[in-house]
């Protein structure tokens, strides 16, 4: 898109964490805020092309999509490739609610042996991997804000947050990577 | 030399390993892994600290955190300074400084010693009763005397440059302790495949096994198993072994609080390295093997250096090689006693006599004595000692009377048994139960998933301990699902059973008695004052301790509560349970500030939310202002500017050419669905289902109760989605609240809000030249006035980016607020600002905003309205739909108290003298002459110079204020009185032509 140029990204140039977890703003994605009743369900999977998930702490991923159950009515679509999740959206016409939160957003990419304790240093949940295995997502807090996690692998974590909490989120990150280097 | 009384072959420290420190500026050379508390015995300094209230010459009571005496200050620079450390808690490391406290002008000489003599005046109750009267002299006299005189250590005056770390961390089982019973239990699950916390505040795990030299266990000396046992756990993945860890605090669903000590033993710590790391860890089920602390003696002059804990003893002997004394005598009512007796005689130290007051101490530690020859005198006690700053000799007598013989030493070893440390159980609102047999509290009904095991647990010999704590180990972890691992067996042997303890005052400071018996040394509390506080009323235990202070201090009681309530039961003449033990809080010791603070301070106190715009205000000089959490540029002042010139030049530009401002703060929700419109007519006041898509309306939002809640423009872009809007501050809550209304009153309504706040950076474009600037730079949108009114709003694109432009304005000029999505903001305000400014236009801030909002009488909420306001009182009853026939709040309108005449209304404020700006909060008087308490009729609620006007302007909520239009009223100052005039509210273009332009 030639529109790109005009993009700047809350977090652009900010790296950090330790040997043990690197600390990494993700690059920009297209995110849905996506709401709808049962009914929809299957309707909406086929549109997008992956399981919206129905479980709790769980969600749904096909190359470089992401489904996160949010509640039982609730989810957060993240496409990693810029796909036009709206565009997707208006083209179902089973009842749902779609807004376009991909700049709301942003995410920081926590990866190595140590991310779940850099996570562990200001985010209470049971990062266990048989509480909390890939592909279990939640919205939870980390610090004194609110974040959706995402463990998209055995060592290898997403954590999305509002733009302007980004560089709280990004420093206190950082400083549980140095921790759990130690 | 680290110590002429470190006895070669004695303890486990190595001597080569050599540490230097300096106590009150001498030089004191020690070993690694000495505490401060050994380090001074090894060198024979006994006199320590001086003590609170009567400034007593001090030791070292104890080998562990429940010290009341030896309170030190530590520091490492001026900077990284601790008071009121426990001296045998602290472990030295090369040039370290440590200063006693409490003492002046030094601790061999101390002036507050006059205390000591003048005892008699500082009776328990003392301050309650003093310090009453006259009540003037609280504040100037009384309190300032009392802080001072209270103040143990001082506090450091520097900021404290290290850091602290917190991490979250989860458990089947967490084990707090780990002596014999903790290291069992945390083996049994850990084996079991539990995922296991073990944690132990001391250096290294052993417990007990730190002084019990004769423990075995599966043929090991128990301190060996218990370090062998700390590697086969540490070397297991599913447990996380935890030393120089004090698990501090119980709470509820077994939260535990641990605080770990990183550096403080280190001589030059890693930077990297947080001096502490607090861990909270939520555990599927606790293990409590916290053992039990020994309970000292109460008799006369029983706080002299040199008299301490038996089991101290034991410990600085048999762990650090340490010989506290050369003759030592021993005063028991237990047989654990007379263990460290064996073990100093065994290393060549002169044991002057066991003073048994019992008759009958039990058979087999009374043969090992004799078998050594040392003199036990049963049914005998210590009724006195001598000695200024070291004990030099004890008095002992045979119960029941009859002449003293004086006998000389130079340390005093006492133990009146052993008391189960139930804190934790206690703390995690567990009930304790008086077991009468022992003499003990143990933990009763349990409260939440935890077990006690071992000595905390009244599980008296170790075998018994032993199985007792496998068992637990093992159901614990069988009860959080772990079905691995065999049984396991550990045979353990020691010497001798201990029997015996008692509590209360000892021979000689019984009932009739006046001498100083101390029950609390670190808030000197003597036995005598726990009876007068009986004696004067107080019978339950909660008022004891605080009518005396026992138990109050940072030790909480430790040794003295049981103790104390022996004392209270013996006068009230009443069982002791009848009188209650008193609730143990967190912490367990004291926990640093910084521990509990971790990672929150700096940038991460708080989040600083910015706005995408935020670099370029930056960059152009702006000042910020917080609002909420945002950091909002309030005034952008040029060179020379004061804050006054530039909201005057800002005001100005923006309705003589334009301005620009960065709106992105606002809170905003996308309402979606088929009902949107029905669901917006139920929050706010107007109607929404007449709006059509492309339009807007300003609107406001009530709580039930009719008050003003919320206001903001909302657009319609398409009959199932608005554009809703909110006040800065107002977000989160209005979010909630209208989640709150959907989900539980109106859940039929098929609609879906989503918070859009950041998704959106807002670039509002404001004054007659606001069209000029966008028009070339919006794309798909004809933005004519014909075409795109005044409360209007199209998607399209600007400089290529979709944009969701809104026409509407809050400063009364012809405006624009432009939505672009968040990552475009800088950009495409970067662009609009390559137009405007060539055109004459000023970026401009919060305050303009302010000043330019309320020349047009438009309110902020929360400014103008307190949460008492209805939409009539803010002249803002067109915005309520006479034919709804239901929204929030229209009940709450209807009230006698909200429709009646007289309530205050806002309206404008106009000063007979222009140049004066009334002072917001003000309050405004009909009579200045009225005698006070005058009738105050209102307040200013918005106050500032209008530079458009070339005079003051100010809105208020006045009672009546409709009907007092062109009266004068007043405003009293605290130098003067000011006129106003009651005035409309809108100031500039009442007639709306710039808005429509």
């Amino acid at each position: 898109m030639a529109d790109q140029a005009l993009r700047k990204a809350p977090l652009a140039g900010r790296h950090g964490g330790s040997s043990g977890a690197r600390v990494t703003p993700a690059d920009p994605a297209t995110r849905l805020a996506l709401r709808a009743g049962p009914d929809a369900i299957g309707t909406l999977s086929l549109a997008f092309g992956l399981e919206l998930p129905q479980r709790p702490k769980t969600s749904a991923s096909v190359s470089g999509r992401h489904a996160l159950w949010l509640g039982p009515d609730e989810w957060l679509l993240i496409d990693e490739n810029g796909a036009d999740l709206m565009g997707i959206a208006s083209g179902v016409s089973a009842l749902h609610s779609a807004t376009d939160v991909s700049h709301r957003n942003t995410a920081i990419l926590v990866s190595g042996p140590d991310a779940a304790a850099a996570i562990a240093a200001a985010c209470p949940l049971d990062l266990g991997k048989s509480v909390f295995p890939v592909g279990a997502a939640a919205r939870t807090v980390l610090g004194k804000i609110e974040i959706v996690l995402l463990r998209t692998g055995e060592e290898d974590y997403r954590v999305e947050c509002w733009r302007s909490f980004s560089s709280y989120a990004f420093g206190m990150l950082v400083e549980g990577a140095e921790d759990a280097g130690l | 030399m680290s110590g002429a009384n470190r006895i070669a072959g004695q303890g486990r420290l190595t001597p080569a390993k050599t540490a230097r420190f300096t106590f009150d500026g001498k030089t004191i050379d020690a070993l690694v892994g000495d505490t401060v508390a050994s380090a001074l015995l090894a060198n024979g300094v006994h006199l320590v600290g001086r003590s609170f209230k009567y400034h007593r010459p001090r030791g070292i009571l104890s080998a562990g955190p429940e010290e009341p005496n030896a309170l030190i200050d530590v520091s490492r620079d001026a900077a990284r300074r601790q008071p009121n450390v426990r001296a045998p808690v602290q472990e030295v490391f090369d040039g370290m400084k440590v200063e006693s406290q409490n003492r002046f002008p030094s601790l061999a000489f101390d002036i507050g010693g006059i205390n000591n003599l003048l005892s008699p005046f500082f009776a328990a109750g003392f301050y309650y009763k003093t310090f009453m009267w006259p009540k003037a002299a609280w504040e100037k006299v009384y309190e300032p005397f009392i802080r001072k005189a209270a103040g143990l250590g001082v506090s450091p005056t520097e900021e404290d440059p290290d850091h602290y770390a917190n991490r979250y961390a989860h458990c089947d089982v967490l084990v707090a302790g780990a002596g014999v019973a903790g290291l069992s239990a945390a083996l049994a699950a850990a084996e079991a495949g539990a995922r296991v916390i073990l944690v132990d505040e001391q250096p290294e795990v052993g417990g007990a096994l730190h002084f019990d030299t004769s423990v075995k266990i599966d043929g090991q000396s128990g301190y060996d198993w218990a370090q062998a046992t700390a590697a086969k756990l540490k070397a297991m993945e599913n447990v996380t072994v935890l030393t120089r860890t004090t698990a501090f605090g119980y709470y509820n669903h077994n939260f535990v609080g641990l605080v770990e000590r990183v550096t403080d033993h280190l001589p030059k710590p890693d930077k990297k390295l947080p001096r502490e790391r607090l861990w909270q860890v939520r555990a599927k089920r606790v293990i409590l093997a916290t053992g039990s602390i020994e309970r000292h003696m109460v008799f006369a002059n029983n706080d002299r250096p040199g008299i301490m804990l038996a089991s101290a003893a034991r410990t600085y002997l048999n762990h650090f090689g340490v010989a506290v004394g050369r003759k030592v005598g021993v005063y028991t009512a237990n047989d654990s006693a007379y263990e460290a007796a064996f073990d100093l005689k065994r290393a060549g130290v002169t044991i002057a006599a066991i003073v048994d007051n019992r008759d009958k101490p039990g058979d087999a530690v009374l043969t090992e004595a004799r078998r050594l020859g040392i003199e036990v005198l049963t049914g005998h006690s210590v009724i006195d000692t001598k000695g200024k700053l070291r004990v030099s000799s004890m008095s002992v007598a045979r119960n029941g009377g009859g002449s003293a013989r004086s006998i000389a030493i130079d340390a005093l070893l006492m133990s009146a048994g052993w008391t189960p440390s139930v804190h934790l159980f206690s703390q995690s609102r567990g009930k304790v139960a008086y077991d009468a047999a022992t003499g003990r509290f143990l933990p009763g009904t349990y409260a939440q998933d935890c077990l006690s095991v071992g000595s905390c647990n009244g599980t008296d010999g170790l075998q018994a301990t032993i199985e007792e704590s496998l068992a637990a180990g093992e159901l614990m972890a069988r009860a959080t699902g772990n079905e691995g691992g065999n049984k396991l067996e550990l045979s353990g042997e020691n010497a001798f059973e201990w029997t015996g303890g008692m509590a209360g005052a000892a021979e000689g400071a019984g009932i009739d008695t006046t001498v100083k018996a101390f029950v609390d040394f670190q808030n000197d509390v003597c036995a005598k004052d726990i009876r007068l506080a009986v004696r004067e009323g107080m019978h339950s235990i909660e008022h004891i301790k605080r009518f005396t202070t026992n138990g109050m201090a940072t030790d909480q009681g430790k040794l003295s509560n049981i103790h104390g309530l022996a004392i209270a039961s013996e006068v009230l003449n009443r069982e002791i349970p009848k009188i209650g033990l008193t609730t143990f809080r967190a912490p367990y010791t004291p926990v640093t500030f910084g521990a509990l603070i971790s990672h929150s301070r700096g940038d991460l106190f708080d989040p600083a939310r910015k706005t995408p715009m935020h670099a370029w205000e930056e960059a152009h000089g702006a000042v910020f202002e917080d609002v909420g959490n945002w950091k909002r540029a309030w005034y952008y002042p040029r060179s020379g500017e004061t804050m006054h010139d530039a909201v005057n030049r800002e005001c100005r530009t923006v309705r003589n050419a334009a301005g620009l401002f960065d709106a992105s703060t606002l809170g905003k929700i996308e309402v979606v669905g088929p009902d949107a419109a029905e669901f917006l007519n139920l929050m706010y006041t107007n109607a929404w289902d007449t709006l059509k898509p492309g339009r807007c309306r300003y609107g406001i939002m009530l709580r039930e109760d009719g008050f003003v809640y919320d206001d903001g423009v909302v657009g319609r872009l398409a009959e199932d989605r608005f554009h809703v809007t909110t006040t800065t501050g107002g977000a989160p809550r209005v979010m909630n609240h209208m989640e709150d209304y959907l989900q539980t009153e109106f859940p039929h309504l098929k609609v879906w809000l989503t918070s859009t706040t950041e998704q959106w950076a807002v670039i509002a474009v404001q004054g007659p030249k606001a069209r000029e600037i966008l028009e070339p730079l919006v794309e798909g949108i004809d933005i004519s006035n014909e075409a795109f009114p005044h409360m209007s709003v199209r998607e399209g694109k600007i400089c290529g980016v979709p944009t969701r432009l809104f026409r509407m304005s809050f400063t009364g000029e012809a405006g624009y607020e432009v939505n672009v999505p968040a990552d475009y903001g800088q950009a495409i305000w970067e662009a609009i600002w390559a137009r405007a400014e060539p055109l004459g236009a000023c970026a401009y801030g919060t305050e303009t905003m302010h000043v330019l909002r309320a020349e047009k009488g438009y309110i902020i909420v929360g400014q103008d309205t307190d949460g008492t306001v209805t939409p009539y009182d803010a002249s803002l009853g067109w915005a309520v739909s006479k034919k709804k026939t239901d929204f929030v709040g229209i009940r709450g309108l209807k009230r006698p108290d909200l429709v009646k005449e007289g309530r205050k209304q806002l309206v404008g404020l106009l000063t007979k003298d222009p140049n004066v700006v009334l002072e917001e909060g003000a309050q405004i008087v009909a009579d200045p002459n009225e005698p006070k308490p005058m009738k105050m009729l209102g307040h200013v609620t918005s106050s500032y110079w209008s530079e458009n006007c070339g005079r003051s302007i100010a809105m208020a909520l006045v009672a009546g204020g409709q009907a007092r239009l062109g009266q004068t009223l007043y405003v009293p100052m605290p130098d003067r009185t000011i006129a106003v005039e009651v005035s409309e509210m809108v100031f500039v273009d009442k007639e709306g032509g710039r808005l429509n332009g």
